[in-house]
């Protein structure tokens, strides 16, 4: 039998790449790898808002796509959805749409909700019927694999897997661990 | 008592023998995957949460596996018909092979049986081509042990292929 395994880390850092919402100098990084079809990542959610708010410039927060396709098979596109908004500035909009209306994301929602925020809509409708995202999204799920994400939601806190609970109690007593 | 390991094999030992059925009406042995990688996933039950489930996650890791050579089967002590619905249920892509009758027989052999609860431990292993086990984990019961270690050792393994090291 092998030694145990010390706590996963994050194996590919946070960097221009990734989609952030706060300052590069916070004292603390949460990075979520999420499926936009998951319940509990619906659950979370709304928890991430809270922690941002309670946190404000001392956090930054980024997001990663980790698709189960097979149980979830609204999930791969809505991921590459997302980054088609990305493209056009808008994934922070397009990601909130997403998450709010979870239990609709068929191609027609999709685009619905790109139109809502703000996306045009030729480019985008094309971006996912030629799949041009999907790279991007299969490259989230592939540094998640090999970070040790086994299931969604995951959370790094400053790159150290999050083991407990998330909801805002557990998430912030792990951020505190780290200021 | 049958002479059991009382922990998990370790790296380096043959791995024994096994007849197991895969489907209600097909068995499948150690035999099937020679000259393959093999990944022998043993855990506790079908039907745990769906999105920490580690069947699920190896289901959409399976790409990975097979661009390494390698193939992966799913053990636990639920019957054949379980595996069955389970695997429907999920869209597994690969085989669940069921260590029913006798109870636990195969997770007792590799030393993967958890006798308190009568069920398989969460051990992963991995074979070669020529069925010598390559690497062994063991996680605790409730956590997921994730793809990471597998593919890591699969890496290994492509460094040090089969016969390298005779």
């Amino acid at each position: 039998m092998s030694v145990l395994m010390a706590p996963p880390r994050l194996t590919v850092p946070v960097s221009e790449r990734d989609h952030v919402v706060g300052p590069q100098t916070a004292p603390v990084t949460i990075v979520e790898y999420g499926d936009y079809e998951c319940p509990f990542c619906g659950a979370a959610h709304p928890v991430v808002k809270a922690l941002q708010k309670a946190l404000g410039d001392n956090l930054r927060f980024a997001y990663r796509h980790f698709p189960l396709s097979q149980i979830h098979p609204h999930s791969f596109q809505a991921a590459e959805a997302a980054e088609a908004a990305g493209a056009q500035d808008r994934f922070w909009q397009m990601h909130d749409m997403i998450f709010e209306h979870q239990n609709r994301l068929g191609t027609q929602d999709l685009l619905a909700y790109a139109s809502a925020v703000g996306v045009e809509l030729e480019p985008f409708a094309e971006d996912l019927a030629e799949h041009r995202h999907a790279p991007r999204v299969r490259e989230d799920f592939l540094s998640g694999v090999r970070s040790g994400v086994n299931g969604t939601p995951t959370f790094f806190v400053n790159g150290v897997r999050h083991d407990g609970g998330y909801d805002l109690e557990s998430l912030l007593g792990a951020v505190r661990q780290h200021m | 008592m049958a002479d059991y390991p009382d922990r998990a094999l370790e790296a380096g030992t043959p791995a024994p023998d096994f007849q197991l059925k895969a489907t209600p009406d097909q068995w499948v042995g150690l035999e099937d995957f020679r000259r393959k990688a093999l990944i022998m996933a043993f855990y506790p039950a079908d039907w745990s949460p769906v999105c920490t489930d580690q069947m699920s996650l190896y289901n959409e890791v399976l790409p990975m596996f097979h661009e390494y050579g390698a193939e992966i089967v799913g053990i636990s002590v639920d019957s054949a018909w379980c595996h069955a619905a389970f695997a429907q249920h999920r869209k597994l892509h690969f085989p669940l092979l069921a260590d029913f009758e006798p109870k636990g027989e195969v997770a007792k052999r590799y030393g993967a049986y958890e006798y308190e609860e009568g069920v398989a431990r969460r051990a992963l292993f991995v074979l070669d081509a020529e069925g010598v086990i390559r690497w062994s984990y063991v996680s605790p019961m409730g956590v997921n042990p994730g793809a990471e270690g597998i593919l890591a050792a699969l890496e290994q393994m492509q460094e040090q292929p089969v016969g390298a090291s005779r």
